[in-house]
């Protein structure tokens, strides 16, 4: 067997000990044989817990990570107690303060960071000890000690207002000391917090009973030979009976420098954490400095270790470690806060997003750039942390409704976490796929959101859960999600965004789907990706465009919708649900003649003949002599409207003419997704304007309001205001901008709702009304020119019928 | 070819669209045909056995049949699912020089 080699670790604190257990899990033991270095007498403990040692809420023993068993079980020779005092490296040697030389074949310092004391008369004794009454806060050794001073003590004061010195005083106060905070800064936790809400953690701390005091500089600890106050640089003082440093930290670089190594001001390691100067000298967690970045906090540790232990076991001699982005969430003396990032914006560009009610203790702020989130304060209410940091983390791009990123809006508040939630919760209520499932797929090694659903068929009905199948996903991936590019892509089969599709298409005078397929996709044709195409390529070339049948899916191959049994249902225009006793009476006619199975009334206001039989559809149309009403397509569906101002007594508008108008406008519109559309001759709103994707409400003053982005299917919303005009022409060409603008930005099947709410009203108002891009014109043209193609598919199909498209069975000659 | 197939002509490949899909009766099996872009000619069973949907009105990319009711997938060569529980039935068939497509389907 081949002989093990020594592996030494400087360093028996969270970093060191985290960093072997990592080597471990990768077999470390198989291959090294693990010598630790400790200044403690003891196992390693979390240090984060110690404050709550400090306030007695945890016994020591309950803060020990690892007990000295687990160095005995797992073969590390633990020399606890024994400082590492010099390290040689031209012989590979480390020696402890007793002499004793421990050679390594790879080492690592872990060796993390000491209190730093600035300078202040009176801090020590002759001796060089601290003057009794002077304490710093680092150790479990610290902690005892400062508990047994506090005895019988009245007053103490912590020197530092960041984040351990805060901790310290709210242990003090509750030895039932009265607690100073004197800092030298401005505000309070200036690593983590902005002036603002500085001013609000101050006062909800001087209401908890501690006295912070900003902008003092410590000159002097006052007592001949133990505590009795401070004397600042303005001269003034302060009692108190002992004092707490907590004025930052330093890190322990000592023994890498007396060796060589390069220092700054942390020992300098690349991405593999290895020192930039000894290929077998790694260095990680507080003492280490990578990037230019010391990290003080626990979770960018926890990445270091791993990548380290991925190097220097040979499991992934590619790892690397590439910075942490630090996100920290904390109680300080029972106020919430949340920090993630930068805490001021940083360039003119940075959007701010700012919420203050100083008097009951709120603040949040966040910080985004380029839709990402790159720097967050939550203070007080920090119930958005865990999406926030979670976005943070992964960089992902926010949703535009600004205000939920900071509040919970109206939507039902999540009721569990995923982890709470049971395996048998039905996420997709469309097609019956649980939260096991999900996590059971992938588990079997699907990692994206796609190939999940792809699988499950999660997501892949209605769609109103793919938020949510994201969110499991992510989740059961442990945030490891892979991205499938297909995302980005317009459609799955070309990989290509819309815009540059689009301009692809225009250039290359691309007008039919197999071309697409022929230049853009490698002549490879994807079936998923056909009907997406073809409406694209509609809404582009109108009359130009070349159809190819097998491209539209079956429904608007036929126009018709297919049904359950594979017949189909028949839906003629009725615009604004008017009709008449003669089109009633022949209907009715073909309802009889064809023994259709079915006659309903539509939510469109319209009437669906369902159950007709494929062959029969271009004589069921023939004989409707009815233009189609579209009941099928990702398009234009129709306009509804309330009964107006003719004859309702409410009625201040004439919602009947308008709906027709808008009816002769837009029909057999092609578009990303189906549009419903409706008119309400007042704000009653009888016939929901409002929810649909594009409403118009007539409003007193002989105005109308324009809705768009409204549902009221899967999901529901009220629309937004787009404008306010004066007149049907002006709802039309309103109108006309918003769907060309839709048409041509849009994802394929993604609903008007979710189109505003991605771009935000704010953006499509600028574009649409206030013509920022200088495109209006433009989309009022495209508009004219697909209203100039319209042909009635039903009456083209009657009278040049393509191969048997209708033929339930081709004739066999047998 | 076992003696129990029979081949059955069903008539030209250019009643059939490019791209879609046909059905027809055959020794008493409805079976849908269909005629891809590249030219190449399937045969499978006529209904998806989800939920029995209209494989003929389904989209067809490249050699994936995709079903028009509830979107199941499967390969129209060996009709294996892509994404669905089961595979289809497909039936051995080419096209003959006079352009017919000709089917060979076991015998009743």
């Amino acid at each position: 067997m081949e002989k093990k080699r020594k592996l030494v670790v400087i360093g028996n604190g969270m970093a060191g000990a985290r960093t072997v257990e990592e080597i471990l899990s990768r077999g470390g033991a198989e291959m090294f044989d693990i010598t630790m270095f400790g200044d403690e007498p003891t196992g390693n403990y979390n240090r984060i817990l110690l404050s709550n040692v400090l306030n007695g809420s945890y016994g020591e023993d309950e803060i020990f990570l690892n007990p000295l068993s687990w160095y005995e079980e797992n073969n590390i020779t633990l020399l606890a107690g024994l400082r590492a005092s010099g390290l040689l490296r031209r012989v590979r040697l480390v020696y402890g303060e007793d002499g004793h030389a421990e050679p390594y074949d790879k080492l690592i310092i872990a060796t993390g960071s000491r209190p730093f004391i600035p300078p202040m008369e009176g801090t020590t004794m002759p001796d060089g000890s601290f003057k009794p009454g002077v304490f710093v806060f680092r150790t479990l050794d610290d902690c005892r000690q400062i508990a047994e001073y506090a005895k019988g003590k009245k007053t103490a004061a912590v020197i530092g207002g960041g984040l351990l010195g805060l901790e310290a005083a709210r242990g003090l106060q509750n030895f039932g000391l009265e607690v100073n905070v004197v800092h030298l800064g401005g505000h309070l936790m200036q690593a983590q917090l902005d002036r603002s809400a500085g001013v609000i953690l101050k006062n909800s701390m001087e209401k908890l009973g501690v006295k912070v005091l900003l902008e003092k500089s410590t000159k002097a600890i006052l007592g001949p030979d133990r505590v009795l106050g401070l004397r600042f640089a303005d001269d003034s003082t302060l009692e108190c009976d002992m004092v707490v440093i907590s004025a930052g930290i330093k890190a322990n670089w000592e023994i890498a420098a007396g060796s060589g190594l390069t220092v700054e001001r942390g020992i300098v390691v690349d991405d593999q954490m290895r020192c930039v100067d000894d290929p077998n000298i790694y260095a990680v967690g507080e003492c280490a400095q990578h990037r230019g970045h010391m990290y003080g906090l626990v979770a960018p540790l926890w990445e270091q270790a791993k990548v380290l232990a991925d190097h220097v076991t040979g499991k992934n001699p590619r790892a690397a470690y590439h910075g942490s982005k630090v996100a920290t969430k904390l109680k300080v003396m029972g106020v919430e806060v949340a920090s993630m990032g930068i805490a001021e914006p940083q360039y003119p560009e940075d959007e701010v997003i700012q919420y203050s009610d100083a008097k009951r203790g709120f603040y949040k702020k966040l910080i985004i750039r380029d839709g990402r989130l790159v720097g967050g304060i939550l203070l007080g209410d920090i119930s958005k942390a865990a999406y926030l940091m979670q976005s943070f983390d992964r960089n992902t791009p926010l949703p535009e409704e600004r205000l939920g990123l900071l509040f919970d809006l109206g939507d039902p508040p999540k009721q569990v976490t995923f982890e709470e939630m049971s395996a048998s919760t039905q996420i997709c209520n469309c097609n019956g796929v649980s939260k096991g499932a999900l996590v059971a797929c992938v588990n079997s090694g699907k990692r994206s959101a796609k190939a999940v659903m792809d699988a499950t068929r999660a997501g892949m009905g209605c769609g109103s859960c793919k938020a949510m199948v994201n969110e499991i996903v992510e989740w059961a991936c442990g945030g490891k999600t892979e991205e499938d590019p297909s995302v980005h892509y317009y459609v799955p089969g070309v990989p290509l965004t819309k815009p540059d599709l689009i301009r692809a298409v225009l250039e290359r005078k691309l007008k039919s789907v197999s071309a697409v397929f022929d230049y853009l996709a490698g002549g490879k044709e994807d079936a998923a990706s056909k009907p997406g195409l073809a409406s694209l390529l509609k809404t582009l070339w109108k009359g130009e465009y070349e159809d190819e049948s097998d491209a539209r899916f079956i429904n608007e191959r036929i126009h018709a919708n297919i049904q359950r049994d594979g017949r189909f249902s028949v839906v003629p225009q009725i615009p604004g649900g008017i009709t008449s006793p003669a089109q009633l009476r022949r209907i009715a006619d073909v309802a009889e003649r064809y023994r259709v199975p079915l006659v309903k009334l539509t939510g469109g206001q319209r009437i669906d003949l369902l159950g007709v039989r494929k062959e029969d559809l271009p004589k069921v149309w023939e004989d409707l002599g009815m233009p189609s009403g579209y009941a099928y397509g990702k398009s234009y569906r129709t306009c509804k409207s309330c009964v107006g101002s003719d004859f309702c007594r409410f009625g201040i508008g004439d919602s009947i003419s308008l709906a027709l108008k808008i009816e002769q406008e837009f029909q057999g519109f092609d578009s990303p997704h189906k549009m419903k559309l409706a008119t309400a001759g007042c704000p009653r709103n009888c016939s929901e304007a409002m929810v649909k994707d594009l409403g118009a409400v007539a409003v007193e003053g002989g105005k109308w309001e324009i809705y768009i982005g409204g549902a009221a299917g899967s999901s529901v919303r009220k629309g937004d205001i787009l404008c306010v005009v004066d007149s049907h022409e002006d709802v039309l060409k309103y109108m006309g901008r918003f769907i060309q603008y839709y048409r041509e930005n849009a994802k394929y099947l993604e609903r008007t709702h979710g189109f505003v709410q991605r771009l935000g009203i704010d953006k499509i108002r600028a574009v649409v009304v206030e013509d920022s891009e200088g495109i209006a014109e433009r989309l009022e043209r495209e508009i004219a020119e697909s209203k100039a193609a319209y042909k009635d598919p039903w009456k083209e199909l009657y009278s040049i019928s393509p191969a048997n498209q209708f033929s339930e069975l081709l004739p066999v000659l047998q | 070819m076992t003696p129990a197939m029979a081949e059955i002509e069903i008539g030209p490949l250019s009643a059939i669209p490019p791209g879609e899909g046909r059905n027809i009766q055959a020794q008493g099996r409805k079976i849908a045909i269909f005629h891809t872009r590249a030219g190449a000619v399937f045969a499978v069973q006529a209904e998806c056995p989800h939920r029995g949907g209209p494989l003929a009105d389904g989209l067809v990319g490249g050699t994936t049949l995709i079903c028009p009711l509830h979107a199941w997938k499967f390969d129209l060569t060996t009709g294996a699912a892509l994404l669905g529980d089961c595979g289809i039935k497909t039936f051995p068939v080419r096209v003959g020089e006079d352009g017919q497509i000709i089917l060979m389907i076991d015998s009743p």
